[in-house]
Order: structure tokens, then sequence, then C-alpha cells
């Protein structure tokens, strides 16, 4: 190994081996155990009865599905968003080009309170929907809305640089031998887009399961109904119960790394499947 | 099938990309569209497909007027340069693409799919990759696969946009030969675009040559090579030493020397632009009184079946400073007779010219 390094243009295995090692360690390893070891406190029944109170299922139920959900209305429309950017062009594009990451920058408590002031029963958009029998702000609707609003740069951004490469031949290819418009994008260009999207919705998702600030202002935040995962850990936090904090984080953690875990399989496979070493 | 296109124009912004050109082309012949990159070829070899539409003129297929029609309707097999395989499908449903997309009234059962997929990987002779994904094949294999699954479709004529431009020099001729095999067991009206002037001569029927948007000459390799219509296709076709000057009697007027005509005939005073291929050129001894353009040997390469003498005018061309550059080729053996030295004074002849009128000196063209 140390031989085959050696001869590389760029040497640096030991040291960028080591470097990831440590950096990972300090950054991510070290605090997420310290959350496991301090759940190892608990005993096993005290752990499970922790965990599985309904309150808190009724939470990672929603933490989940809503997050879930997002991410798949961000596939669907972070994708026609970066189509539209890549392949026409029309006035104001670059000013919609730098609107997409706005989400990224500001504060999500910002978000929060200004979603919340459009949806509510007074607001600008609330005022029209609630008559329809439709409450958006204060209920999982708000909820999925304001995931919707965190997560959409990470679809669009990803998508985008494949988009670009992606030539204009494929779908000439497609067209010559007989493929309509449908068929040549649900066969041809949809397939060579899909891993880049499954990444765009692993981290839309992550960014949901993980996000409070937007959230806790348009939830309402009610119990079995509109409280979020990470909000139950807060509130046990503020009661001093960091046992009990820790043990729902542990949960929450295992199941965001299993689905992540599966996701990334997803993925790593479409792009095996058509050969990345193009 | 037929195909004829009439007074085709097409600009791509102020840039005149086909300028009124119309051709026909004969029915189950390889036809090639030849010139430098940025002569047409490709924009008109697109507008025939349907991949791209003409500002004007017409695209007749099999008499009828294609213009409108997408590519899609055209059925029109085209090849791309860099293949544009389906990279996430195997070999086989590449081929199978352009059988499987067919509306469902239409489309054949699915074994009747799988049999007419398998001919064509045989016919290709890459049945064994039927298996593969694009990334696992070779740039001459995935060339190949591509000319599969244009055919599959029972395409009315073939059309192949550079199609070994992107391979290496070895593949790119077994591939011409195989190609040129091919569509004589098929007889596929084809038309294949190059810049290539060696794989036109070697694999098409018939050549047109084209540069700046304009069609320079129609005919069969040897006519084009032999009887160059312009002076454009007698450089591009080859090697070229040119001389330029004015008729004197038999003789053309270059500089302060003399150049024979070989006996052909020019109206005295005119100003024309000679040209002669290396290996047509005769390299005589200077002695004061001879006839032929004055030349210092730069370098004698003898190399190869051919021995190579560059040479320099001895005088600046047009009144011009830059020294004009000839090339000359001859048997080895003759060289050998010669006695040359690099940096010794010769005189060339040119036995056999090409004479095309050319705007006197100093005129700017």
């Amino acid at each position: 190994m140390a031989a085959a390094a050696s001869r590389r243009v760029l040497p640096g295995f030991g040291l960028t081996l080591g470097y990831t090692v440590g950096y990972l360690s300090l950054i991510v390893l070290i605090p997420l155990s310290a959350a496991l070891i301090k759940t190892f406190s608990l005993s096993w029944e005290h752990f499970w009865q922790i965990v599985t109170a309904p309150r808190v299922v009724a939470s990672y139920k929603l933490s989940f599905g809503t997050s879930l959900l997002a991410a798949a209305i961000n596939s669907v429309f972070g994708l026609m968003l970066a189509w539209s950017l890549v392949r026409y062009s029309f006035p104001g594009k670059r000013i919609i080009d730098a609107l997409v990451d706005l989400p990224f920058a500001l504060p999500t408590a910002v978000a929060g309170i200004a979603l919340t002031a459009i949806y509510a029963g007074n607001g600008w958009i609330g005022q029209f929907t609630e008559p329809l029998g439709l409450k958006i702000a204060f209920t999982p609707i708000g909820i999925l809305i304001a995931l919707v609003f965190i997560g959409l740069p990470f679809v669009v951004r990803t998508v985008q640089p494949v988009l670009q490469d992606l030539e204009a031949e494929y779908e000439e290819a497609a067209a010559s031998l007989g493929a309509n418009r449908w068929q040549t994008f649900t066969r041809v260009v949809f397939p060579l887009l899909l891993p880049a999207l499954l990444t765009g919705f692993a981290l839309a998702f992550a960014r949901a399961v993980g996000e409070y600030g937007s959230v806790i202002f348009i939830a309402g935040n009610l119990p079995m109904i509109s409280e979020i995962t990470p909000l139950i850990i807060i509130t046990k936090l503020e009661q001093y119960d960091y046992v009990g904090a820790t043990a729902v984080a542990t949960v929450m953690l295992f199941v965001s790394f299993a689905l992540l875990l599966v996701i990334n399989g997803l993925q790593a496979w479409t792009s095996r499947r058509m050969g990345r070493a193009r | 099938m037929s195909i004829a296109v009439k007074n085709i124009e097409k600009s791509f912004g102020s840039f005149r990309a086909l300028d009124n050109v119309s051709l026909e082309f004969p029915t189950g012949k390889l036809v090639a569209l030849l010139g430098p990159s940025g002569c047409g070829k490709t924009t008109l070899l697109r507008i025939i497909a349907g991949l791209e539409f003409a500002d004007g003129g017409q695209v007749m297929l099999d008499g009828e007027n294609a213009s409108d029609r997408n590519v899609r309707e055209r059925q029109v097999g085209f090849v791309f340069q860099h293949y544009a395989l389906f990279r996430h499908m195997t070999v086989f449903e590449n081929v199978a693409f352009g059988l499987r997309v067919r509306k469902r009234r239409d489309r054949r059962p699915e074994a009747d799919i799988r049999k007419r997929v398998n001919e064509l990987l045989e016919l290709v002779q890459l049945a064994w990759l039927r298996d593969h994904v694009p990334a696992q094949l070779s740039g001459g294999q995935r060339q190949r696969i591509a000319l599969a699954r244009a055919l599959a479709v029972d395409p009315r004529v073939l059309l192949l946009d550079e199609p070994f431009g992107a391979l290496d020099a070895k593949v790119r001729k077994e591939l011409r030969r195989w190609l040129r095999k091919l569509h004589e067991d098929l007889h596929i009206s084809s038309i294949f675009v190059t810049h290539d002037q060696e794989e036109a001569m070697e694999v098409a029927d018939e050549i047109v040559v084209m540069n700046q948007g304009r069609v320079e000459q129609i005919g069969k390799p040897a006519d084009v090579y032999d009887r160059p219509a312009t002076p454009f296709v007698y450089g591009f076709l080859g090697a070229a030493n040119v001389f330029e000057g004015q008729v004197e009697g038999s003789d053309l007027r270059v500089g302060e020397d003399l150049l024979p005509l070989g006996g052909k005939e020019a109206p005295d005073g005119a100003t024309f632009k000679a040209f002669s291929r290396p290996h047509e050129i005769e390299i005589e001894p200077d002695s004061r009184d001879s006839l032929g353009v004055k030349a210092r040997i730069n370098r004698i390469l003898n190399v190869g079946g051919m021995a190579r003498v560059e040479l320099s005018g001895t005088q600046g061309r047009n009144g011009s400073t830059a020294t004009h550059l000839y090339e000359v080729e001859l048997p080895r053996e003759q060289l050998g007779t010669m006695s040359l030295e690099e940096g010794q004074i010769v005189r060339l002849h040119a036995p056999r010219l090409a004479l095309f009128p050319s705007a006197p000196p100093g005129t700017v063209q």
C-alpha cells in the first residue's frame, strides 16, 4: 500500500486518511457518541419506556413522515426548477438562480415566522384557504411547507450540474429512434438524472429531519398532532431531563442513519448500473 | 431512398452556416460530406435528419417535402460522433430501444424484438457484448453498437456525423473498411460527414466537398482528387505546392523565375495560381539560364516509401518578405542518384500543373 501510494503523482494518503478520521471524530463521532454514552446510563426498560411513549412515537411519525414527503415534493419541483434554469433562458434567470439559495442563508427562525405570517388564518394566503376548510399554519401541512422551503436548494443544486453536462445528443438519439417526448424523458433523461436526484433527495430529507427553527413557529406544537421530534428533545432538555433527551436523540440518530444508508445505497446502485467511469 | 436538398439556407446569428445549398444524393450510395470544421457539413446533415431546421429551402425525402417533419417521423438512422449510447442500458437494450418505443399497435412482439436485436448484434459482430453496459466497451465497439441501434428501426437513410472522429488511428482504419463492407451488404442510402479527406476517399462512392457553407465540388473520389474544380478543393484534398504569377508565352513568371506550363494553354498576361502535388514536382540542378523556380533545400527526409524534400523559395512571394515553402516527394532510389544536399539551391519543375485564375498580385482577395 505504502509503495503504491508513493508512486502516485500527489502523495499524502497517510496524512489525508489520518486527517479525515481525526476530523470526523472531532466534529461528528465524539459528540454523537457522547449522546450514546449518556443513553447507556438508562436501563433498557426505562429507555424503551421513554422512546415509545405515545407522544414521542407520534412525533417520530410526524418528523419522518413530513420529511420524506417534503423531500419527495422537492425532488419533483426541484427537478423542474433545475430543468428550466439549465435548459431555457428567460429574463431574470440569474435572479431566480440566486433566489434558490436563499433558504440556505436565511436564519430558519426568520423563515418560520415569515411562513407563519403568510399562512396563518389572517395571513396573505391563509385568509383564502381557511374559509375553504384548509388550515395550514399550526397543522402538519404547515410543517410540510416549512420543510419544503428549507430543502429546496439541495435538489436544485445537485441536479443542476448533472443536467448541464447532459448533452442534447442523448435526447436527439432517442428522438431519431422514434421515441416521443414522454418516452425520451422517462426512458433516457430521467434515468440519467436519477443518481443526482437521489442525492438531492437524501440531502433534503436529512436537512428536514433535523430542522427545528423554522418548524416550531408554524407547527403550533400540539402534542400528538404537530409536535416534531427535535422539539420533544428540546422540551426534555428544558425540563432538565438530559437522559430522556439523549434517548430520543439516539433513536432519531439511528433511524436517520438507516434511511440515509438506504438512499445512498440506492444512489450507488443506480450510478454503478450506468457505469460512472464513462 | 432518394434524398435531395434544395436551396438550403441556415444562419446562426450573423454566421452563415449554409448558403443556398442544393444537392441530390444518389440512392443506395455512400456519400461523404467533406470539408474543414465550420464549413456547414454537420449542420447540413442535421438538417437532413430533422435535428435542425433550415431558415429556407427544402429537404426532399423520396420526392416528398419533409422540411417540416420532425426527426421522429423522418425515419432516419443517425450515428453521433460521441456515440450517444444510453449509458444506463445494456448493449442489448440500447439496440432494442427503437423497437420498444414504437406505438403499441406497431410494436412487434417481444420474441421478434429479441430476434431482430440479436441479428443486428451479429451483423456488427458484437453479440458477445449483449449484456455489457456502454462504459465497459471500447470506442470502436461503442460506435458499432451505435450503428446497430440506428439500423434497428429500418431507417430509410443512414446519417453518420464524423463517425470515426473520436477514435484512434488504427481503430479508425479498421472501422472504415468495416463500414464500407457493411454498406456493400446493406446498400442503404448513407451520408457521412468527415473532415478527413483520406477517410472520404477510402469509404465513399461519392464526395461532396464543402467550404464556408457552400458546395465546392461533387464527384467520385478519383475525379475530385485528379480534377479539383477550385483551388480550395485542390488544397484540401492533399498537400499542394502553389506557384503564383503571370503567364508569359508558354511559361508562368513566378517572381524572377519562369516556370514552364507543360503545354497548358493560358492567355498571355493573365494572373494564375498553379498547383502541383509534391510527387509531381521534379528537382533539377541550378544553372544560370535554366527554367524552373529557384528554391533552397531546407531538409531532406529519407524515411518511408518516398523521400521528402522540403524547400523554401529564394524570393519573397508577390513582393512580400515571407518565403514560400515547397514540398517534393520522390522515390528513395532516385534521391540516391541525385546527390542533393541541405542548403543547396535547385530549380523546381512541375510538368503537371493545375491552373486557376487568380486576382493579379497586390489586390486583396
